[in-house]
């Protein structure tokens, strides 16, 4: 299909992104400043985009919907970032990492971008430190690493369990330095909802202050999504509260194909749900799976006690746990890939034997962890997240083994883009954890931090430049050209349609229905016939939710509750089209697990007939939308059937 | 659990404010405060009435966005936690609880328990950072730091910049944010070439946005969530001693 052209620059793997530097077209300087670059979001990777293009020299405008560019949610990641240092002489390299990457998203991921990746991987760690991250250290005062799910080497770098946190400060910062320079104007409190589109050309967006609630629009030559991942569409998920789907929603129905929709990670370690009120759901991070052991009793009968309060975990001998992770995954063991881990928790409680009184949970226990090293190394490897732990559940971990099961935390899928990472719309790019670009079927531990880092550190200064050397002519177009107003009035009508309806039921009521059918069914465990029901479900309740929401007050104020109906709005539309994403992927592969196609609980692919990416074309909400097939071709490494065994 | 609340209610920036008593019932002690007051709106809201607006976002107690003022305490009662990280448990059946927003003149309200903290990014833009652009890093591993200096770095790098201090300030002064970014960057190699003007700029900035002075009261590290410690302020002062000993 040639309007998919992915672009992937002539040569060896391993000199694909040199010679695409080499000869990508460049921008003076002169013109640069000529030159207005919109950035939506100010997470890892619009930050680092923003300040990056902005020291380049271009006009930058960027845009978030918290108060501040710091609380991106990029501040919660907690247990690192990947990078081919291969400091520790454990073997690493680049074509480890890119290898265990591909590997990992079950080779659904396009080669020449995770090689890319990989290979960058190396400045993300350089740059950072020379921002003045305070990444761990050994006591020689050289970097420190640990390892992670997935790997078997020691590659990731982190910052107590604050990692995200410092290297989103360290981004910030830089963004900030440029805002104090005059050479990025910030948009706090500005959500996106609308992408002008002149002569197929991305050329601006329509956002609402969300202070005042008017609607206002902004020219840019080229326009940068980096909006993060969609979790929210579960309800629960580790996601933060405003996380949304809403500007990659929107640029979607604007032209751009949405990618591998389907494909979102479920991740093994979080505390389990304890009730309705609940709001969120709260990582433990993966890392703790370095020196804790994950465990269900062996029988049904002890964790039926357990549940019921007769019996404690210290009441079940050694010999009757079952450390089925170790069992079942020998060479990696507590450290099995995500979605492998989480399925096989929800293998161990389907089977009856949950730990907690709502039967999902399982144990993670540092006992052994403590007697071999001691509290105070445990205490200080793993920061934060005991005493985190402790106010959540009122339980010690020092004392007693955590209780953990899997949640939704983070999103593959998203606006398909090219090497360049542009999506199908011309001057409309995507970054980070929005885009559907690294990870394939399945994200491992401390890869996203990496991308999105790379994605706006080094790849968009080098691709944008490509594309904006043949815009040097073009003028800063003013606002109230058609096409803004045309996008203006759309967004417009949408909400005084929204706060109009004056309905019977919450936002929250609609998007919480909307989670329990995506968990139920599109979630761990998938059939055709469950999502077959599933869409219909969606589209009932888009109905519903369009004839009987109810939000208060009005249009033109702060107004959190509206901002939350647009976002429930897009996550409708987007639940179907990741139902019928699941439903044309007719294998199991990472996060994707279809009953159907399985050998004994392991994921059963099929390359014969889905190795490649799917790229959907929105055409209107009540019809469906255009599959477009990216053919994932490997020149590099060999299918296998991925095995942690 | 039930409870008496008293919530202030502002409509805008301009409007006046004033507290509000609502009460709230079948509250369960795991509960966050959160979620606590995401029920009350739920009830607001089903009652066709205006719920409180709040900031909040991760409610993992790391974006530093919630900021509530509890029953005379930035962030409540609860030692180092932030607003979504207090528990229900913390407080008895039947309690009175205030609910205010962080007060400031730096901090001017937006609606209800919501303010503007941008002040905090314009004193970052005056220095919070090292002037390093993408690209111009060495290898990582060419510069050790002292694993003590790169604790305490981190120590003061948890800072949240999430103006509880200032809120518990009877100055309403910005020291402890301001100390913990020079703090951070003092105490690294890397920060070390644009600490004088760092310095000056950022305490003038803070000057500029109309936060208080330092009288030693202490009240920022006891509500700080993050555990910031004073000997941040004793840093501050003393780079910034040094700075203006340099630019005369
Ligand atoms: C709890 C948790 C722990 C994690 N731990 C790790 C880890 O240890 N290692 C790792 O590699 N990854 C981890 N991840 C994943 C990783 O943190 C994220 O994938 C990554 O940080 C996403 O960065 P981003 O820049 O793409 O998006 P975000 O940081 O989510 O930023 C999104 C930005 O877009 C803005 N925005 C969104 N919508 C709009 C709109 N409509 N209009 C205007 N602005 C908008 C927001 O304001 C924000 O600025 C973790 C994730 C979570 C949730
Ligand atoms: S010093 Fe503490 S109280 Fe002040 S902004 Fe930082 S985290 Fe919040
Ligand atoms: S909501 Fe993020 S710190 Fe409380």
């Amino acid at each position: 299909m040639s309007e998919l052209n992915s672009k992937i620059p002539e040569g060896p793997l391993a000199e694909k992104w040199d010679n695409y530097k080499e000869h990508a077209k460049l921008v003076n300087p002169a013109n640069k400043r000529k030159l207005e670059v919109i950035v939506v979001g100010t997470g890892l990777a619009g930050a680092s985009a923003a300040a990056s293009l902005a020291e380049l020299g271009y006009s930058v405008k960027a845009f978030c919907f918290q108060d501040s560019p710091r609380r991106a949610h990029s501040i919660a990641a907690q247990g690192g970032i990947n990078a081919a240092k291969n400091y520790k002489n454990d073997g690493d390299s680049v074509f480890r990492l890119f290898y265990d990457t591909i590997k990992g998203g079950d080779f659904r991921a396009r080669e020449a971008n995770v090689y890319r990746l990989a290979d960058v991987s190396r400045n993300i760690i350089d740059q950072c430190v020379a921002q003045g991250v305070p990444f761990a250290r050994d006591y020689g005062g050289l970097l420190d690493n640990r390892s992670f799910g997935g790997s078997q080497v020691s590659r990731t770098f982190y910052a107590r369990g604050q990692t995200g946190q410092q290297l989103l400060l360290g981004a910030y910062g830089a963004l900030e330095r440029q805002i104090g320079l005059g050479n990025v104007k910030m948009y706090s409190r500005h959500e996106m909802v609308e992408v002008v589109t002149i002569d197929g050309k991305a050329r601006g967006i329509i956002a609402r202050n969300l202070i005042t609630g008017e609607l206002e629009r902004y020219f840019g030559h080229a326009v940068i999504l980096a909006t993060g991942g969609y979790g929210n569409v579960f309800f629960l998920s580790t996601s933060a509260m405003g996380s949304n789907v809403t500007a990659a929603w929107k640029a979607h129905k604007k032209g751009a194909y949405f990618g591998n929709p389907c494909f979102t990670q479920i991740h093994p370690t979080c505390i389990p749900v304890t009730g309705e009120y609940q709001s969120k759901l709260t990582l433990m991070s993966e890392s703790l799976r370095n020196d804790g052991r994950v465990w269900v009793p062996k029988t049904k009968e002890d964790a039926k006690a357990i549940r019921e309060g007769k019996k404690t975990a210290a009441d079940i001998k050694e010999d009757e746990r079952d450390y089925y992770l170790e069992r079942k995954y020998p060479s990696f063991g507590n450290l099995s890939p995500r979605d492998i881990a989480s399925r096989a928790a929800k293998e161990a409680c389907d089977d009856g034997r949950g730990i907690v009184p709502s039967g999902l949970g399982v144990f993670l226990d540092f006992a052994d962890a403590i007697k071999r090293l001691g509290v105070d190394v445990v205490k200080a490897r793993y920061g934060e997240l005991f005493p985190m732990y402790k106010n959540i559940t009122n339980e010690d971990p020092l004392k007693t083994p955590m209780k953990i099961y899997p949640a939704v935390h983070y999103t593959m899928g998203g606006l398909w883009v090219d090497y360049e990472l542009m999506t199908s719309v011309q001057g409309l790019y995507c970054l980070g954890e929005a885009n559907f670009s690294d990870h394939g079927a399945n994200r491992l531990g401390a890869s996203a931090l990496m991308q999105g880092l790379a994605d706006g550190y080094f790849v968009i200064p080098y691709t944008i430049g490509n594309y904006l050397s043949s815009e040097i002519f073009t003028k800063a177009i003013p606002t109230d050209h058609p096409a803004f107003v045309e996008a203006e009035s759309v967004a417009k009508e949408r909400a005084e349609k929204l706060i109009g309806t004056k309905g019977k039921k919450t936002v929250d009521d609609f998007h919480k229905q909307l989670g329990k059918i995506m968990w139920e069914y599109c979630g761990m465990a998938r059939t055709a016939e469950g999502l077959t029901h599933a869409r219909k479900l969606i589209q009932d309740l888009r109905k519903e939710f369009w004839s009987n929401v109810n939000i208060p007050g009005t249009l033109y104020e702060f107004n959190p509750e509206f901002d939350k109906a647009g976002r429930v709005a897009d996550f409708i539309e987007l639940g179907e089209l990741m139902v019928i994403d699941a439903l044309n992927r007719n294998e199991s592969c990472g996060g994707h697990f279809r009953l159907e196609y399985q050998d004994e609980g392991e994921a059963k692919r099929d390359d014969e007939k889905y190795a490649y990416v799917s790229a959907w074309e929105h055409t209107s909400v009540d019809a469906d939308p255009i599959l477009h097939k990216e053919e994932l071709v490997y020149e590099n490494i060999k299918l296998q059937v991925r095995s942690y065994k | 659990m039930k409870f008496n609340l008293k919530v202030w209610r502002q409509k805008n920036a301009k409007a006046e404010g004033k507290l509000v008593d609502y009460t709230i019932d079948n509250i369960i002690p795991d509960m966050s405060f959160l979620e606590m007051v995401d029920v009350l709106n739920d009830n607001l809201v089903r009652k066709g009435e205006d719920p409180i607006a709040f900031d909040h976002d991760c409610r993992e107690g790391i974006c530093g966005m919630c900021s509530m003022y509890i029953s005379g305490r930035a962030h409540g009662p609860q030692h180092a936690a932030t607003t979504c990280q207090l528990y229900m448990r913390s407080f008895k059946d039947g309690d009175t609880i205030y609910v205010e927003p962080f007060r400031a003149g730096a901090f001017p309200i937006i609606k209800d328990l919501v303010t503007d903290r941008s002040a905090f990014d314009r004193i970052i833009s005056k220095g919070g950072f090292v002037s390093v652009n993408t690209g111009q890093a060495q290898d990582a591993n060419n510069l050790p730091v002292d694993k003590a200096f790169a604790e305490k770095a981190m120590d003061a790098a948890a800072c949240i910049g999430c103006g509880a201090c200032v809120a518990a300030c009877p100055n309403s002064a910005a020291m402890l944010f301001v100390s913990a970014k020079i703090s951070q960057l003092a105490l690294l190699p890397q920060g070390g070439p644009e600490r004088n003007n760092r310095a000056i700029n950022m305490v003038n900035q803070m000057d500029e946005e109309g936060f208080g002075s330092c009288t030693n009261i202490g009240a920022c590290e006891a509500e700080c969530p993050k555990e910031i410690k004073l000997t941040n302020i004793a840093r501050m002062n003393r780079e910034y001693l040094v700075a203006s000993l340099i630019n005369e």
